[in-house]
């Protein structure tokens, strides 16, 4: 049997609410039915994991997400403020006669530790989440999910990316959060496509071009799925056009698909016909990425 | 004694800054004479932890006082632990309107 090189592809909107679990799930339910490849399922959306629902995976290891925090000790701190001065994002700051860390904007990077001319930092390890392995029938599903009340998502995803290294697949998909900050770059950082996921509307439209532009600035080829089309948005095919943004597929605006996903069925599930679209999207990706 | 306020603008006429970390401007004032030096915010703008930043800077420059329309739970730990007492403007309209109600000790204290 032919092996291909490895592919990754992330889906990405923007808007939340498009329908990135709905296509990623179903995209990876579509390229597992080919038993040629092994596909691999990232979810990526640490802040609110849900693809397991679609897919329903049994984990079967299980890791710790920790990051390394400073802790100063007084009597040795000098309070000179190179380490305000290197950390990049506010974690630690010099008051008068004392240094405070504030653990929740720390990313755990150890500059103020290196820079620290008196060693007066030692870095303690502190949980942000976890990461889960297991398999969905034959698909290899991991993802993060990010403790309550921590604000960091990044570093649980670029863990997730590395823990699942040692588990080699032909496809990889990833469903990214929603939105174009860190979470989304990280996600889709690495990737060979990024396949963008939008609604016929000005606001999915709104948030489709910055997560487009996004993908440009990271330099990865990208394609679109349109969800709940009802063809009325020509703002949406005008935008397309004119980016040269090639649309994959229409999934219809019809009452039934979103009866079956509230009731966590998948759109392969619901309209069996996608199943061969969605092996089509990946073998243009593959001749897009060659 | 020596005060800071947050401003939109750097001047005495300026309109105030209800925000802490991220206003526009910090007026360093000087509450008998009037006399002021005016900061933009090296902060306003930063990704995260614009609070602290502020405080720090507002810190170094060791004032009295402080005086903002609100205070974030990350820029009250760090001025609390500068020994900065903090003051909120409540409904002063105006720069000269939150020197007077702190001269006459009118103000909220934070």
């Amino acid at each position: 049997m032919m092996h291909q090189t490895p592919l990754k592809i992330a889906v990405a909107s923007g808007k939340g609410g498009t329908g990135k679990t709905t296509v990623a799930t179903s995209l990876a339910l579509s390229l597992a039915k080919n038993l040629t490849e092994t596909v691999m399922f990232l979810d990526c959306d640490v802040e609110a994991p849900n693809a397991h629902l679609f897919l329903k995976p049994e984990f079967s290891d299980q890791k710790q997400v920790e990051v390394l925090i400073p802790r100063v000790n007084e009597t040795l701190c000098t309070h000179c403020g190179k380490c305000t001065e290197v950390c990049q994002f506010q974690a630690i700051a010099v008051l008068g006669q004392r240094t405070l860390v504030f653990p929740q904007l720390c990313h755990g990077c150890g500059s103020c530790t290196m820079i620290c001319p008196t060693n007066a930092i030692q870095e303690n390890p502190k949980s942000i989440g976890i990461l889960q392995k297991g398999k969905a029938e034959q698909i290899e599903f991991a993802r993060g999910v990010m403790d309550i009340g921590e604000p960091m998502a990044v570093p649980i995803i670029r863990q997730l990316k590395k823990w699942v290294k040692s588990t080699p697949s032909q496809i990889t998909i990833v469903d990214s959060p929603p939105g174009t900050a860190c979470p989304v770059v990280e996600s889709m950082r690495g990737s060979d496509f990024i396949l963008l996921v939008t609604e016929p509307t000005p606001f999915g439209l709104h948030d489709l071009r910055l997560a487009h532009q996004v993908a440009k600035e990271l330099n990865i080829p990208t394609g679109l799925i349109i969800n709940r089309d009802n063809g009325e948005f020509k703002e949406l095919d005008n935008y397309c056009k004119a980016e040269n943004l090639p649309v994959f597929l229409r999934i219809p605006f019809q009452r039934t698909i979103a009866e079956g996903i509230a009731n966590g069925h998948t759109l392969v599930d619901i309209l069996p016909e996608t199943i061969l679209s969605f092996q089509e999207i990946c073998q243009t990706i593959r001749n897009i990425v060659k | 004694m020596k005060l800071f306020l947050t401003t939109t603008g750097p001047d005495l006429h300026s309109e105030l800054d209800p925000r802490f970390g991220r206003c526009a401007y910090l007026l360093l004032i000087d509450s008998e004479t009037l006399e002021f030096q005016s900061f933009p915010n090296p902060s306003s703008s930063v990704s995260g932890g614009a609070g602290i930043k502020t405080a720090q800077f507002v810190a170094d420059l060791k004032p009295d006082t402080v005086i903002s329309g609100d205070f974030g739970p990350n820029a009250a730990s760090a001025l609390r632990s500068a020994n900065i007492p903090m003051y909120l403007y409540g409904d002063c309209k105006t720069v000269e309107d939150v020197v007077r109600r702190l001269n006459s000790n009118s103000l909220k204290r934070f």
